[in-house]
């Protein structure tokens, strides 16, 4: 799978002419390895113009292995269907609150004057009782939109699912990476932390950390929430890059890249991590309904988001109190964030058929 | 064999004293003290405390006793059940968590094998898209929505099952939260069943066991299971941990005296002795089975031994 991968065009990476124009500094010094094999000056000078024909054509294969993926995600009706969902999702999360509040004057916060309005009434229904568009989820306990609120607490879903796992793919990639490329003790010792972090029961320790830390603000806590979600979610990410890039580690474009002097962070980080963003994209997109439903179960035992913000997981839980007389106001948020996971989940499987069809479950 | 166990309980020790680490360092690090509440205490009686607990002691000498006695599995007192020791909340909790746990795993692996198998083997049927999208809407509906519906549709429109209580093992209590709880992991063990299933379906001495004149029952059961039940028992670590957080949850939802409703109320109480006890009897739990699932794994392909 990774042989089909073309390495990154990197304009400034390519070999320098060995007359070095007056005032430059000096080329980087070749570092040859036991067993490399160097290439004397003659090919050097046909380098240049093969370099630039070989670049062309890679972009070029470089872009069908991209469209390919693109072409087989379109096939997977269920794929598709998550797409045009989580879009959909998102796009209403974002835009509706605001479009809400333009046509009927409704926000998330928004208690009715009127005394006869401040009761939880069920979809579609107005205060006497007779069919409306106002409230199309209805209301809460103190005739609070839901809709308004489902579309705000999904900003915060979203952005909890997001954040936290932009924060596992920057720990996650990095740590496996470095662990993958300079390989060795190092690399063992730090497969071996993984290792334990990964059999900790780390659900528990977010709950510790969680209500020893409570923040006695709302942003103060989804700030921690990030954090706590973030940092304990990177474990598989980080094998998972490790495993590419020790297949990548011995290709020639490596060598070719440490040949022309390239320093070993800019070899990691330029020319390792772009490869491996198949697997990553895949795996990222799998993350965010896990971090989304353990955000949920978090606000559901009560250490989650705090009001007055609100996420799925939080007005789920308060819709469970009053599941007996209001039913509605568990199955609209609750039902809108199943939905929201059950398409991230289809769109992410499809990204791996897509993506890596070796890894494509027949 | 001896070696492969020997090393994995090199790693399963340590693990063990990085939990109980970590988690009695974020109680300590965390600002104010489990005594502190809305009012201030006048200072005597708070120097009594901080004398009675051992509070004014360096810190390395406080974290090595309670260390000590952990190892020796002998987690102290509550600090808010007073009188009470964390080991007779444990022995009293224990039993059902371990009640729902244990039904809810064998449940999903009853309902996930079957499903999973008959998904393979009538692959790209009707059958296999609609378990497969049945055992997505599993994963992806929490289980704090799945239960709270079957309560409404269960107890409290067709008034067969309680809402919440516990009676013990063998009552109705026990019905709601076992399918709650096993919900996602039914979902997760047909998909695994699937594909292990599919993958070995085509191999080669399932041709042979075929080409042999086996019955299709016979190839199904006693050879293509075997082979293709191995993601499953894999998954099993995991799923143990998965069970831990669902059964906090199944607990403060049906009220069920369980652990996992006790470490909520510690955690909320910061009653460090019962936290720092639940968290190691969890982990000690979980890395024995963790240990155990290797081993079984170790014994069933040789390959992961080295």
């Amino acid at each position: 799978m990774n042989d089909e991968r073309p390495p990154p065009p990197d304009e400034p990476e390519r070999p320098k002419p060995a007359f070095a124009p007056l005032g430059t500094p000096p080329a980087p010094p070749i570092r040859p390895r036991a067993g490399d094999i160097i290439h004397t000056g003659p090919e050097l000078a046909v380098g240049e113009a093969d370099v630039r024909s070989a670049e062309r054509a890679e972009v070029v294969t470089g872009t069908s292995l991209w469209r390919d993926a693109w072409r087989r995600l379109l096939k997977n009706k269920l794929a598709v269907f998550g797409m045009i969902m989580v879009a959909t999702i998102t796009l209403a999360s974002i835009t509706g609150p605001f479009l809400i509040k333009q046509f009927t004057g409704l926000t998330p916060h928004y208690i009715p004057t009127d005394i006869a309005a401040l009761k939880s009434l069920p979809p579609f229904t107005a205060t006497d009782g007779s069919f409306s568009w106002l409230h199309p989820m209805g209301t809460d306990n103190q005739g609070r939109d839901l809709l308004v609120r489902v579309l705000q607490g999904g900003q915060i879903s979203l952005m909890v699912g997001i954040i936290a796992t932009l924060m596992s793919l920057i720990i996650g990639v990095s740590y496996g990476a470095v662990s993958g490329y300079l390989g060795g003790r190092l690399d063992s010792l730090m497969m071996r932390l993984v290792d334990v972090l990964y059999s900790l029961p780390y659900i528990i320790i977010v709950i510790v950390l969680l209500s020893m830390f409570r923040s006695q603000t709302a942003r103060g806590q989804l700030i921690l929430l990030f954090v706590a979600l973030g940092s304990v979610s990177w474990l598989t990410m980080a094998r998972i890059v490790r495993g590419q890039i020790l297949s990548l580690k011995n290709q020639e474009f490596v060598l070719a890249a440490r040949a022309t002097g390239v320093s070993t962070p800019r070899i990691i980080f330029r020319h390792l991590v772009p490869n491996t963003i198949g697997p990553v994209i895949v795996y990222a997109t799998l993350t965010i309904p896990t971090i989304m439903l353990t955000e949920a179960f978090l606000s559901f035992l009560g250490f989650g988001v705090q009001p007055p913000i609100a996420s799925w997981g939080s007005l789920t839980t308060d819709g469970i109190q009053n599941i007996a007389i209001f039913p509605w106001q568990l199955i609209c948020p609750g039902v809108t964030m199943g939905l929201t996971l059950f398409s991230l989940n289809f769109l992410g499987d499809g990204l791996r058929d897509a993506l890596d069809p070796q890894m494509r479950k027949v | 064999m001896l070696r492969f166990i020997i090393r994995r309980l090199i790693i399963t020790i340590p693990t063990i004293l990085v939990v109980i680490t970590i988690t009695w360092g974020l109680i300590r690090l965390a600002p104010g003290n489990f005594y502190t509440g809305d009012k201030a205490l006048p200072e005597a009686i708070e120097q009594n405390i901080r004398e009675k607990y051992g509070l004014e002691r360096p810190w390395h000498e406080q974290y090595l006793r309670t260390m000590g006695q952990i190892l020796r599995l002998d987690f102290g007192t509550s600090l808010r059940y007073e009188g009470k020791s964390v080991n007779e909340i444990i022995a009293r909790s224990l039993p059902v968590s371990a009640t729902v746990g244990i039904l809810a795993y064998l449940l999903a692996l009853i309902v996930g094998i079957t499903v999973g198998s008959i998904a393979a083997l009538k692959q790209n049927s009707k059958w296999d898209y609609a378990s497969m999208t049945l055992a997505m809407l599993g994963i992806s509906i929490p289980n704090f929505v799945l239960g709270p519906i079957l309560v409404l549709f269960f107890s409290l429109t067709l008034y067969w099952l309680p809402p919440s209580r516990w009676d013990g093992f063998p009552s109705k209590s026990v019905i709601l939260p076992v399918i709650t709880l096993s919900a996602i992991y039914m979902a997760y063990i047909a998909r695994l069943t699937r594909a292990g299933m599919l993958e070995v379906l085509r191999s080669d001495y399932i041709r042979t066991a075929r080409s042999k004149g086996l019955s299709e029952t016979q190839v199904v059961i006693r050879h293509a299971l075997r082979g293709g039940l191995l993601p499953v028992v894999s998954y099993t670590g995991p799923a143990l941990a998965f069970l831990l957080t669902g059964t906090v949850v199944v607990e403060s939802l049906f009220v069920l005296p369980g652990l996992g409703k006790y470490f909520i109320q510690a955690s909320l109480n910061r009653d460090e002795p019962l936290i720092l006890g639940i968290v190691a009897f969890i982990s000690m739990t979980l890395l024995t089975m963790n240990l155990l699932v290797d081993i079984a794994y170790g014994y069933l392909d040789p390959r992961i031994r080295q």
